[in-house]
């Protein structure tokens, strides 16, 4: 049995530091605020323009002027501040926020990451993406090992166009936790269930020791 | 000289011209002029190019004056969302420049500021970064990209004094602030038109030479993803 969504998050949850700023992307990487480890001390940041994210609110807390950089209605803490978008991607782009925590289509073995536009296809835009992958600490990938017809994501080199080149540290899907290092990917934890030759026959990139 | 107006219609006067770039402020639905954008679409002004973060809704926000065909291009970071949008877009009907959102955000600061131009890292080995100039420093390697000038900015803020002074409110700043820099003539709704004087000039936002013209309005403030927890 792979991880399921939930797990994916957990063990994303497991790279979090205490202290760290950090920005979860759309999906998956949102659960991971569900999974942020006893004692560590993290503060969200969504890229419109607001640190210190709180869960969803109440019926009752509804504001329209509070959303995150999804356009969902949430909540503040104590320790909120809002500011424009200049300064929002001023932090990203400047190295302040440690961590993002992103989707992908394909991730190369380079670190390529490609998560915004498949030609052909219905183009809604890159965001914040080109800015968080170029400009923040660390990037994690959480995403399937495989898409939906079953093809393999992690490729030699990416197909699809870039959202960032050589951006990713690391990468976790329902199979296990993937670090790219020189010459490739090296496997660096296993999901339960899953067999290493799993991994070698659904993963094109290359795997290093 | 006065600065306030009695309506969208009142301040979008003699400042509307067919073919202009208008900048405008908010992110989704939240904290867009969205009294402006009904003035500049009961003027009819054609051909605009409208560099927003966003399209708005089919019904609600820019996506108003595309339905009326009035947007001859958009720069913008993310458009889903808008059928109209897509259908123009994919007809060759509308122009479409993305731009990832942070250089977005600096194009229109920079622009503001006096800047035209600046190297970011933001798209460097993809297609944002083709036909740009590249250019390296201490080792990495960056992108030359232009500030933004657009003859119109038109921002929604919170609370303005009569001064044109601004205080946003939580996310709905957004892109606000920078928009309103970067306009030669910047507009002005507000919740609250106050006295000048009963704002905190240590908690202004856009200080008042950056906004030209001011009004108030009603909002209808439309929430695009209500998300709630259980009470």
């Amino acid at each position: 049995m792979a991880w399921d969504r939930n797990q994916m998050a957990e063990r994303a949850g497991h790279e979090l530091r205490d202290g760290m700023y950090v920005n979860l992307g759309i999906g998956i990487p949102t659960l991971v605020s569900n999974y942020i480890p006893e004692g560590v001390d993290v503060t969200l940041q969504s890229e419109n323009g607001m640190l210190g994210m709180g869960p969803f609110p109440t019926e009752d807390e509804i504001d329209a002027d509070l959303i995150n950089a999804g356009k969902q209605t949430i909540t503040e803490l104590h320790r909120t501040s809002y500011f424009s978008s200049a300064d929002s991607f001023g932090m990203i782009r400047g190295g302040k926020i440690a961590m993002a925590i992103l989707g992908a289509m394909e991730v190369a073995e380079n670190g390529d990451l490609a998560n915004w536009m498949i030609p052909g296809k219905l183009v809604k835009g890159m965001g914040g993406a080109m800015d968080l992958v170029a400009g923040v600490g660390r990037v994690i990938v959480i995403m399937d090992h495989t898409n939906k017809k079953g093809e393999r994501k992690l490729l030699k080199a990416c197909t699809l166009p870039l959202t960032g080149a050589g951006v990713v540290d690391e990468i976790i899907t329902n199979f296990g936790v993937f670090k790219v290092v020189t010459g490739g990917l090296k496997v660096i934890e296993i999901a339960e269930g899953v067999t290493m030759d799993e991994i070698r026959q659904l993963t094109e990139a290359t795997l290093v020791d | 000289m006065r600065k306030t107006f009695d309506s969208a219609s009142d301040a979008l006067e003699g400042v509307l011209f067919d073919g202009m770039m208008i900048a405008a402020g908010g992110f989704g639905l939240c904290g867009i002029p969205e009294n402006l954008i009904e003035g500049i679409r009961d003027a009819g002004t054609q051909n605009l190019t409208v560099a927003s973060n966003n399209a708005g809704v089919d019904d609600f926000g820019l996506g108003i004056l595309l339905q009326t065909k009035q947007v001859k291009k958009m720069i913008s970071s993310y458009v889903g969302e808008n059928d109209e949008f897509m259908r123009q877009y994919l007809s060759g009907e509308l122009e479409l420049e993305f731009n990832p959102q942070g250089t977005l955000a600096e194009r229109m600061r920079a622009g503001g500021a006096g800047i035209p131009g600046f190297y970011t890292k933001t798209g460097v080995g993809t297609v944002i970064a083709e036909g740009k100039e590249h250019k390296d420093f201490n080792g990495e390697t960056y992108i030359l990209e232009e500030g933004i000038v657009a003859d119109l900015a038109i921002v929604k803020a919170w609370k303005g004094d009569h001064a044109g002074n601004l205080i946003y409110r939580k996310t709905a700043r957004n892109f606000n602030p920078n928009v309103a820099t970067c306009g030669k003539i910047c507009i002005a709704e507000v919740e609250e038109l106050v006295p000048t004087g009963a704002l905190d000039p240590d908690l202004i936002h856009t200080p008042g030479i950056f906004v030209h013209r001011i009004f108030e309005g009603g909002h209808e403030k439309r929430i695009e993803q209500r998300t709630v927890r259980e009470g």
